[in-house]
């Protein structure tokens, strides 16, 4: 477990992992750390645009919700957008790797390419054009930024999987016989997931930014959703002066995306495979 | 006894010379140049040839992981080569192959008895209790304590996953093993005891080998015939002893007295300088060993030896066996 002691030593990876482990917690435990949960959805027009008070340590929005009670419901929303993002990224992103690395031909040229024209644009760029085209909705937002994703990881584990695909024990399997679907997914893929996982948290943190952006230019979560983007977008109207509107959901966002790129940036130290070897 | 199990023809492979879409092609290299041997039951033979000969890619070709580019290979004389790999593995379920590199041969995330218990389940052995029984007695015939199993390949001695690469092989109750280099990276003491554990285990289960090695002693004590290969091709196969004790192919008369042997007295200066082969990839014309022949002539470069039955059991491929007195080649 030499891999675990450095990354203990490892003080911003250390920083990263707390970040996201808060925010995970703050997540799972949202309804019940919100001072007010209910403020997600009602409004309270007498209490419009009050500064940071005891009663309200981030100071209420332009309809009276508690902001602190709407940054910590916007946790779960910003998690789970990530989570889903990312997982349904690497569902359609890893498969189609792990058959361009081992198959030879005209496929994985085709599927390579196509990877390449994504990758070529950047992937906010594309994901706005897709959100509009689908009609502005989370569920749409969401869909707009794991189409826009997967090319990340096709690309990982295409360089990853022709790299093992011409191992000695991939040899080894084919002398006996097995078939190239056990060969993909039971051995090329666990070998291949270090760089698998520290691409997926990097991309946590970035899907985070992403949805955020998406909310805020209206793409993405609608009214009265506590989300963090359309948090500030509501927020522009009333700035400077209700600076806490926009201060504080800008503040979770750039939070817990540097968490999750401190995490991931640790663990690409951990799992570098020059630092692998001495297991 | 000398019924063939595997006879091989004019067997040739070809190794990169891949096209690619910009770039000028690169010419392949014919590791395999026109390779003829017959694999008799029950028989240890031995491959020999220095590093590069094409003794490892004939291996991987006769087992069908490398395609072969032309000849015929013949398994208890039906033909199965001319298939592609998957369906020419599937032909060849009597032969299988021991890798070289017993630690790089297992994937290093999996335990070693998933490994070996993969080997049965690919192959169709379905019941779990099978499976058991069957890598029980392969880990006792091998010499490896079953609690093994739960280990990872980073975790066990280079003996012990050579014994493990064996078992996983074995246990699929082959009739031909290809032997890769079965002692490369074991210090002696080791060494001798693989050794001796594959001889009792060819010998228990009635096995055929085809013993790839570049080390004389070892190919010497374990088997019963030796080919020598030079460039891709086989220069000489005889009965081992014979083939030690009076080599007929120039080649295998430097081969034979290059190797080190310590003897008090020997001046270690005295074996014949070699030089380097030639790349594969400029194989000189006629025959492919003129150019570091002690005994080369015109003929040597403009037509190439065709392999010859030279007296009892023996096949030679030099333009000149007959003429070359016997050389004296010292006897240890």
């Amino acid at each position: 477990m030499l891999v675990l002691r450095k990354f203990a030593r490892d003080t911003s990876g250390m920083v990263g992992l707390v970040i996201v482990l808060t925010a995970v917690v703050v997540a799972v435990l949202a309804p019940r750390l919100a001072p007010h949960p209910l403020d997600a959805y009602e409004s309270h027009p007498l209490r419009r645009l009050q500064a940071p008070s005891d009663a309200s340590p981030f100071g209420t929005d332009n309809l009276g919700r508690d902001v602190l009670s709407r940054v910590i419901l916007g946790t779960r929303a910003a998690l789970s957008i990530a989570l889903l993002v990312v997982a349904g990224a690497m569902l359609i992103g890893v498969p189609l790797g792990l058959v361009a690395g081992y198959y030879r031909g005209w496929m994985p040229e085709v599927i390579m390419r196509v990877t390449d024209v994504f990758l070529a644009v950047p992937q906010l760029i594309l994901a706005l054009a897709l959100a509009q085209l689908l009609g502005p909705s989370l569920r749409n937002a969401m869909l707009a930024l794991t189409l826009t994703y997967w090319p990340f990881f096709t690309r990982i584990v295409f360089a990853e999987t022709r790299r093992i695909r011409v191992s000695v024990f991939v040899e080894a399997l084919e002398g006996l016989n097995a078939g190239a679907g056990r060969v993909m997914f039971a051995h090329i893929l666990p070998n291949a997931a270090p760089p698998i996982i520290v691409r997926a948290t990097i991309g946590m943190g970035f899907t985070i930014l992403s949805a955020a952006v998406l909310g805020f230019l209206g793409m993405g979560a609608t009214p009265p959703d506590p989300e963090w983007g359309l948090a500030i977008a509501e927020s522009r109207q009333y700035l400077p002066e209700a600076w806490w509107f926009a201060t504080f959901p800008g503040l979770a966002i750039f939070l817990v995306v540097f968490g999750f790129n401190l995490l991931g940036d640790g663990l690409r130290d951990v799992v570098d495979p020059r630092l692998r070897r001495s297991r | 006894m000398s019924d063939v199990i595997l006879d091989v023809e004019g067997l040739e492979t070809l190794l990169g010379g891949e096209r690619r879409l910009l770039g000028a092609a690169r010419p392949p290299v014919r590791a395999v140049a026109g390779v003829s041997l017959a694999l008799r039951r029950g028989e240890i033979l031995g491959v020999v040839g220095e590093s590069g000969c094409g003794k490892t890619t004939l291996g991987r070709t006769i087992l069908g992981i490398q395609r072969e580019s032309a000849g015929t290979i013949r398994l208890d004389g039906r033909v199965v080569s001319g298939l592609p790999p998957r369906e020419a593995r599937r032909a060849r379920h009597d032969v299988q192959y021991v890798h070289q590199d017993a630690a790089a041969a297992l994937d290093p995330w999996w335990s070693v008895g998933r490994s070996l218990e993969e080997a049965l389940l690919i192959n169709g052995i379905g019941r779990r209790a099978e499976r058991e029984a069957r890598l029980g007695r392969m880990l006792a015939a091998v010499g490896l304590e079953p609690a093994l199993g739960r280990r990872y390949p980073h975790e066990l001695s280079g003996g012990q996953l050579r014994r493990v690469t064996l078992a996983r092989v074995l246990v699929l109750a082959p009739r031909i093993v290809i032997l890769d280099e079965p002692t490369s990276g074991l210090d002696l003491s080791v060494q001798a005891t693989v050794l001796r554990l594959v001889r009792e285990l060819l010998g228990e289960l009635r096995l055929t080998c085809l013993f790839i090695s570049h080390d004389l002693s070892v190919v010497r004590q374990m088997c019963d015939r030796v080919a020598i290969m030079y460039l891709g091709r086989i220069v000489e196969l005889a009965a081992t002893r014979q083939l030690f004790e009076a080599p007929v192919h120039p080649y295998t008369r430097v081969l034979l007295a290059a190797a080190p042997r310590l003897v008090a007295g020997q001046d270690l200066h005295a074996a014949p300088i070699l030089g380097e082969p030639p790349s594969p990839t400029a194989v000189p014309s006629g025959c492919a060993f003129r150019t570091r022949c002690l005994h080369a002539v015109d003929v040597c470069a403009t037509r190439e030896p065709a392999l010859e039955p030279a007296g009892a059991g023996r096949t030679v491929s030099c333009h000149r066996w007959r003429e070359i007195p016997a050389a004296p080649v010292t006897a240890d």
